[in-house]
């Protein structure tokens, strides 16, 4: 199956990007590597869970000048993606009633819900986190239990993706790594074997 | 392939394309139009910045307030980072109970002021119950009493074109905010919490409340406050104490 050169502009973009998310989330996670439910949570309070991560200053500070540079490229990479894919027929492959032989049904429902229950999870738990936003809209925050439930679900949404993507890697390597990605870089049509 | 596909695919691409520059080029006409530069802007970390506080100043032009909670959900404890400041002027004045504290407000104001707590207490004040987030993950949240800033630019006189508002510490940091949040209602020079005097661990005698901004932002222990048209000739330019180690200048995230 040959990927349109829209697909697969977003999906090195994307590949990238979230790259650069999970790097710098970790960087800004080790500054207090606890989670908590509710709207507030310290070293003065219990945790939900105290992740098994040393706690480590001083990351913050790239880390989140990273996180939302590399959040922006996701976003509007996403956005380009998505609206995309409604005008042409990426989605319509994926939808359960497809008769495109490229995917298996376990694949199209990790692909529909990594695109629109993930990232969109992501974001809006990303959002709901910020002060300013929730100023304008406040039920984003209140909708999860409180600021620190959102920034708890960031996390777990985190965690999903980077099962995800430790999937995606490991299932372009079980079908040839180079052809794969090859075609991916080219769009040139290959043998065998769909990722 | 079918060729009607693959012109239609070119046209979505090169649409999209097309969409994608001048979306970027109206957004860095408006955004140098309308201010929505911040001083942090440098580099490619600064197109993240930019983007970042450009669209949270559009989305919160309507002066949108903080999250307000119930008297039941303050925090217990509310945790503390950083000690008092150790030079000797800010041990002298904590022992006086600030009795001697000036405020300073110069700058681009008609009338320069150096109010004391008494001057600041005696302004309409102003309590609201807000969360705290620090950068690092945690939060709390109290009651925080004080002076709204706008009633104090009021009193002074603020210059049409002023731009920002510097906040200096007794241990000279310092950092700057714009004038969309400084006019802010819920941004206060606070001096009590949790109906107390504010404690010299939470910043006494004043610190700034900015609750639509991480915690870092809330300055403790002010010095001295300046109104500017820009943020040159301030320590190294950046608009505060946080860029020059790395942290972004606006911190409503």
């Amino acid at each position: 199956m040959r990927h349109s050169l829209l697909v697969r502009i977003t999906h090195w973009l994307t590949a990238v990007s979230v790259a650069g998310l999970l790097v710098s989330g970790v960087a800004i996670l080790i500054a207090h590597p606890r989670l908590y439910w509710g709207e507030t949570g310290s070293f003065e309070t219990a945790s939900l869970v105290d992740l098994p991560l040393t706690l480590t200053y001083g990351h913050s500070g790239w880390g989140r000048y990273l996180h939302f540079l590399s959040a922006w490229v996701s976003v509007l990479t996403g956005a380009a993606y998505v609206v995309s894919g409604f005008f042409t027929r990426h989605f319509r492959r994926l939808m359960p009633a497809s008769t495109d032989p490229a995917y298996n049904a376990l694949q199209r429902a990790t692909y529909l819900a990594v695109v629109f229950v993930l990232f969109p999870l992501m974001i809006i738990t990303g959002l709901a986190m910020s002060p300013a936003v929730t100023s304008v809209v406040p039920w984003i925050a209140t909708m999860f239990g409180g600021h620190q439930s959102a920034r708890t679900v960031h996390f777990v949404a985190a965690s999903a993706v980077t099962l995800f993507v430790i999937g995606h890697v490991t299932m372009v390597a079980l079908a040839g790594f180079v052809e794969r990605v090859r075609s991916m870089i080219t769009g040139r049509e290959t043998a065998q074997g769909h990722i | 392939m079918n060729p009607r596909i693959t012109r239609r695919r070119l046209i979505t691409t090169a649409v999209t394309a097309a969409a994608g520059v001048s979306g970027v080029g109206l957004a860095a006409g408006v955004a140098s139009r309308y201010g929505l530069i911040p001083p942090d802007h440098q580099g490619l970390y600064g197109a993240g910045e930019t983007l970042t506080y450009a669209a949270q100043r559009v989305l919160t032009s309507g002066h949108s307030l903080a999250r307000e909670f119930d008297r039941s959900q303050i925090s217990p404890v509310a945790p503390v980072n950083g000690d008092p400041p150790t030079v000797k002027s800010y041990q002298r004045d904590l022992d006086a109970r600030f009795a001697e504290w000036r405020l300073p407000i110069d700058g681009l104001v008609a009338r320069p002021a150096a109010l004391s707590l008494a001057d600041l207490k005696a302004l309409p004040g102003r309590s609201q119950i807000t969360l705290q987030a620090c950068e690092e993950g945690w939060s709390f949240i109290a009651e925080w009493t004080g002076a709204p800033l706008s009633s104090v630019l009021e009193m002074v006189g603020v210059a049409p074109h002023a731009k920002y508002v510097f906040f200096f510490c007794y241990d000279d940091w310092f950092e700057s905010i714009d004038m969309a949040d400084a006019l802010h209602p819920q941004t206060l020079i606070a001096y009590g919490m949790n109906g107390q005097d504010l404690p010299p661990e939470h910043g006494a005698p004043a610190r700034l409340k900015l609750p639509r901004q991480l915690g870092y932002k809330n300055l403790k222990y002010l010095s001295r406050i300046t109104v500017t048209d820009t943020v040159k000739g301030v320590g190294k330019g950046l608009g505060g104490g946080a860029p020059e180690v790395g942290y972004s200048w606006y911190a409503g995230i």
